[in-house]
Formats: C-alpha cells, structure tokens, sequence
C-alpha cells in the first residue's frame, strides 16, 4: 500500500519535474523489499507493546492490591519462583527431573493416541459398514468428560508414568482419530477409480491414495493433539503422582502459592511451542506438494 | 477384485497393442437413491466399438454417460445386460483400461514424474523402469523438465498433458475418457485435441470419449452415439467419414463434410437437450 504512494508519488514529482518517471526492476524490488521489512518491524513492535502492556499491568495492578496478588500472582514473583524452581529445585528433586517426567508422559501418550487413532480413522474411514457399526459407540465415548478417565486410570495402575501416558493418549486419540476419518472420507473419488482401473489392490489404493490424502488432515490435528497431550499429563499427574509438573501444580495449590502454578504454566508453555515449531517442521516436509496459501504469499 | 484375464504388462511405446472391441449390450444400470427409492441411469444401451475404434458418445446432462463408461471400466457392475471387453464379459476391474476425467485426477502429492510413473508401478514394474517410461511419455506429450513439479504448480493444459501421458503410458487396448477437456479454455482445448489425436493414431486403443461438445466429438471420432435424457438409452448412432489422419482439428472445423455432419447430428441431438433443458427447468415438456 505504501509503496504504491510512493510510487505515485514519485510519479508525480517526476511528472513535475519534467523527467520521465522511470522504475527500473532493481528499484522497484528494493523498494518491495523496503516495505516488506518494514511491515515485520512493526509487527514485532505491535507483539512486544501488547506483552508489555499485558505484564506490566498485571505488575502495577498486582502492587496496587487492586488484583489481590495472594490469588493471581505477580509477574515479578512468578519470574522469583521460575528462578528458585530451577536453582533450588523442588520437594521431590530438579525440576529438570519433573520436566522430563511430565514431557515422557505427553509424548508416549501422544505417540499412542496418534498411531491408534490414525489406524481406526483410517480403518472406519474407508470401510463403511465398521463405521456405521461404530459410530453410535465413538459418539458416546466422545461424549463422556475422559479427564475423569484420569481417576479411573490411577485407582487401576497407581502412581507411576503409565496411567498419565494412558489419560494423554485417550484425549489424543479422538482428536486425531476425528480428523483421520473425515481425510479418508474427502478422498477425491475419481483418484480412487482412477488407480483401481489400473489395477491397484486395495492395499495399494490406501499406500498411494488414502492415506497421502488423508494427511493433510492428520497432521492439521497434531498441532491440537500435542496441547491436548500435555493436559492428558499434567491433570493425570494433578490427579496423582509422585513425579511431575502437575505434582508441583497440586502442590503449589495446597500451599496457596499462585506464583508457583504460573511459573509451572510458563514452563509447559514453552515445551508447547517448542514441539508446536517441530509439529510445524514435520507439516512443511511432509506437505511439500502443497500449493502455497494465499495469507503465505505476501502481497507487495 | 478379480482380474480376469492375464496380468497386463506396459509395452515400450510405439509397439502398439491391437485395441480391444467394446460390445455393449441391452446394459441397463439401476442405483438406490438415498430415500431408498430405485433409479434407472440407463436403459438398454447396446453399442459396439470396433477394435481401435474412436467413438464419442454424445447427450444431455445427465443421461447416464458417465455410468456407462463406468460399466466398461468394471468400476460397477450392471443390474442388466452384459458389457464385454476382447471377447471376455466385465466382472470386476477390466484389464488394460485407463481412465481420464475431466476433473484431472492427478496426485497432488506426487511430482508429475511420479503421476505418470504410477501406472507402470501398480503392475508390479521396477522403478527405474517406470521412470524411463515416464520420462519418455513427458518427452511426448512435451513436459521435459517439468519433471519434479508438483500439479499445482502447472497450468490447466500442462495437468492435462501429464494426465495423457499417465493414461497412455500402460499402452491400454481401452481409453476411457469422460469429458476430459471440458475444463478447459476454447485454445487450449483444440490444441489438446489434435495432440491426442496424434497419440491416439501412434497407439490405437479403442476410445470411449464423453463430451457435451459436438465440435469436438465429430472432429476426433470414428463414430457419434447420442443418447437420450434419462434414462439414457441410445437414440442415433452416426459414422464419421472424414479422412485420417486428420491433422489440426481447428482447421479441419471449417471443412464442409464437417459442417454437414455437424449439422445432421445437431438435429438428433437438440431434441434431446430441450427435452432435458426442459426437465431441469420444471417445464412440461
């Protein structure tokens, strides 16, 4: 937009001036990319002023006693207690200790709830008498609050890793499982005739077919299916464990310590995004072929 | 799905395979609609296409092309009458067919190397042997170098090149073609034709070619089918005279045979389209 009035502009001193308005490629690419650097520099400052803004008022709200800061922390003590869960350490050992415990648990359970609910999307997806067999019963199950799973889980297998690793798994699951199904039921029908009609068996119809299409959608689910694995653990573990983020969680709850909490908050927050950025890596590698989304490509 | 006669294998282009004859004969074909209730696509069509054949087949939206096409291929089986392909009755997938529709049904997440290699990989050939075809049949249809593109990334005319070359590539005895130029623009569709021409006369495959455009079905085929609205049955059936080969089909447009044949079939078929406009349009006929 900018460029463009400029470019106006330039014409019209040009025109003013009596000299031909002329632009070459370079110029007008130097130019693009002017306005392309600029538009990110604002962003950025847009991001930072709204993080400010954000922190810094819950920080003069929070030392006001306006937000009583017994109940919703304070920027500047949840940072303290950052800093003493990493220094100091816990009740029950490093937080590294923790960290890894809770990380294994949201990645078992989102590995098994990912591979299993891809084989029966992909499984009912492409059969249709087992799906309309199943649908009632996945529409039940889909219906009932599976956190509460978590209590069940416990009381069955104790307090180790693998009940948290089961609660994580059964939430990923349906997210994954959901989206399966819908991929393999968009499969472009003429691509299915297509291979048939040259003499591709069923299992090569799903190798060449089924599942590259159905992919999109697999994968468009992970990035909701990671979060969702990371609760499955940290509400297992709130639930009961020995070991973990969400021990801290339910500890820090019981000793009226909100600071502790969101330091824990914070923690999981950037195990998120880290695996949300390799989710991402995974979907640009596999999804190569696809065309690039209008948003992506810059207008200039 | 049983294949009922012997495992086809893709030939080097050139050593053409003789065309299958197609017999269709008193086909019906019922589907369920969903409300349970029973719909007749086509009734009694009986064509024969002789081996290397090129016939079109010409009629209203609607009036069960499509589904006879899918007779032939073995994707479906008739609720009456018989197709046979060389002499053997369809059940199950027919050997040596390729398919082409309008929609491009390429692989989006295949290379256009890969989109026209399939072929030849789904009967069982070596990859470096598909590849070597592959890369052959771009030559032909005028895709060096476009190799490692994806779909997307090509124009309409270009995804419908590398579809030719991927229907070709297996040397079928049958093409089958539902509408597939239908997407395109007026240029580039007269261009496409001629070039299939050109391969079709180098292979000689029986051709069963949809299209709504009668232009297109007198300038490519050996013989016209019209059907009627549904359920669709055959009404006329018209042999083409003009010579082969028969070069560029925009020149050929002008040619007075042309005009006269066009002109002859348009008669038989515009009743057709009336009656179906008719239908569409809540018009008692």
């Amino acid at each position: 937009m900018s460029t463009l009035i400029q470019h106006n502009r330039g014409a019209a001193a040009a025109r003013a001036t009596g000299t031909p308005a002329l632009q070459s490629e370079a110029e007008l690419q130097a130019s693009a990319r002017r306005s392309r650097s600029r538009n990110r520099t604002w962003v950025w400052v847009g991001r930072i002023a709204v993080a400010v803004i954000f922190i810094g008022g819950w920080q003069l709200l929070a030392q006001n006693k306006i937000l009583d800061p017994f109940f919703y922390g304070e920027p500047t003590l949840i940072w303290d207690s950052l800093v003493t869960l990493f220094t100091a350490g816990t009740a029950f050992g490093s937080i590294w200790d923790q960290l890894w415990v809770t990380v294994q648990e949201a990645l078992f359970g989102f590995l098994l709830g990912t591979i299993a609910g891809v084989i029966f999307g992909i499984l009912l997806g492409s059969n249709r008498y087992l799906s309309n067999v199943f649908n009632p019963y996945i529409k039940v199950l889909n219906s009932i609050p599976r956190i509460v799973l978590g209590s069940i889980f416990i009381v069955a297998f104790g307090l180790g890793i693998f009940p948290k690793i089961l609660l994580a798994a059964v939430l990923v699951f349906f997210a994954v499982f959901f989206n399966a199904y819908q991929g393999v039921r968009e499969v472009d029908q003429n691509l299915v005739a297509n291979v048939r009609v040259l003499g591709a068996s069923p299992l090569q119809v799903a190798r060449h077919v089924t599942i590259p299409s159905a992919m999109t959608w697999i994968i468009a689910s992970l990035h909701t299916a990671f979060g969702f694995a990371i609760i499955g653990a940290l509400v297992a573990e709130v639930l009961g464990a020995q070991k973990g983020i969400g021990l801290i969680i339910s500890q820090s709850q019981g000793r009226f310590d909100p600071n502790t909490v969101f330091a824990c908050m914070v923690i999981m927050a950037v195990v998120t995004l880290g695996a949300e950025y390799l989710i991402t890596l995974l979907e640009r590698s596999v999804l190569k072929w696809r065309p690039p989304v209008r948003s992506d490509t810059q207008a200039i | 799905m049983g294949d009922n006669t012997p495992k086809r294998t893709p030939v080097a282009p050139g050593v053409a395979d003789e065309g299958a004859q197609i017999d269709i004969v008193g086909l019906t074909k019922r589907f369920l609609t969903p409300k349970g209730q029973p719909f007749t696509a086509i009734r009694d069509v009986s064509l024969t296409v002789e081996p290397g054949q090129f016939c079109a087949i010409v009629g209203p939206t609607g009036c069960g092309k499509s589904t006879t096409l899918a007779q032939v291929s073995g994707l479906e089986r008739p609720s009456g009458g018989s197709v046979q392909v060389g002499g053997h009755i369809v059940d199950g997938i027919t050997n040596g067919v390729s398919y082409m529709f309008q929609a491009d049904s390429l692989f989006p997440w295949k290379t256009v190397l890969q989109n026209v290699m399939i072929g030849p990989v789904l009967l069982g050939t070596s990859k470096k042997e598909a590849m070597v075809l592959a890369l052959d049949w771009l030559r032909r249809v005028g895709l060096s170098g476009f190799e490692d593109r994806y779909p997307h990334q090509l124009s309409g005319g270009m995804r419908k090149r590398v579809a030719l070359a991927a229907a070709l590539i297996n040397n079928p005895r049958i093409l089958l073609m539902d509408e597939p130029f239908g997407a395109l623009d007026v240029q580039t569709k007269a261009i496409m034709q001629t070039e299939l021409l050109g391969l079709w006369e180098e292979l000689r495959p029986s051709v069963l070619f949809i299209t709504h455009d009668l232009d297109e079905a007198v300038a490519l085929s050996d013989r016209v089918v019209i059907m009627t609205t549904s359920p669709g049955t055959v009404k006329d059936i018209f042999d083409i005279d003009l010579p082969r080969p028969r070069g560029d089909v925009q020149t050929l447009r002008h040619e007075k045979r042309f005009i006269e044949l066009q002109t002859q079939i348009w008669e038989s078929l515009r009743d057709e389209v009336q009656r179906a406009y008719q239908r569409t349009t809540g018009v008692a006929a």
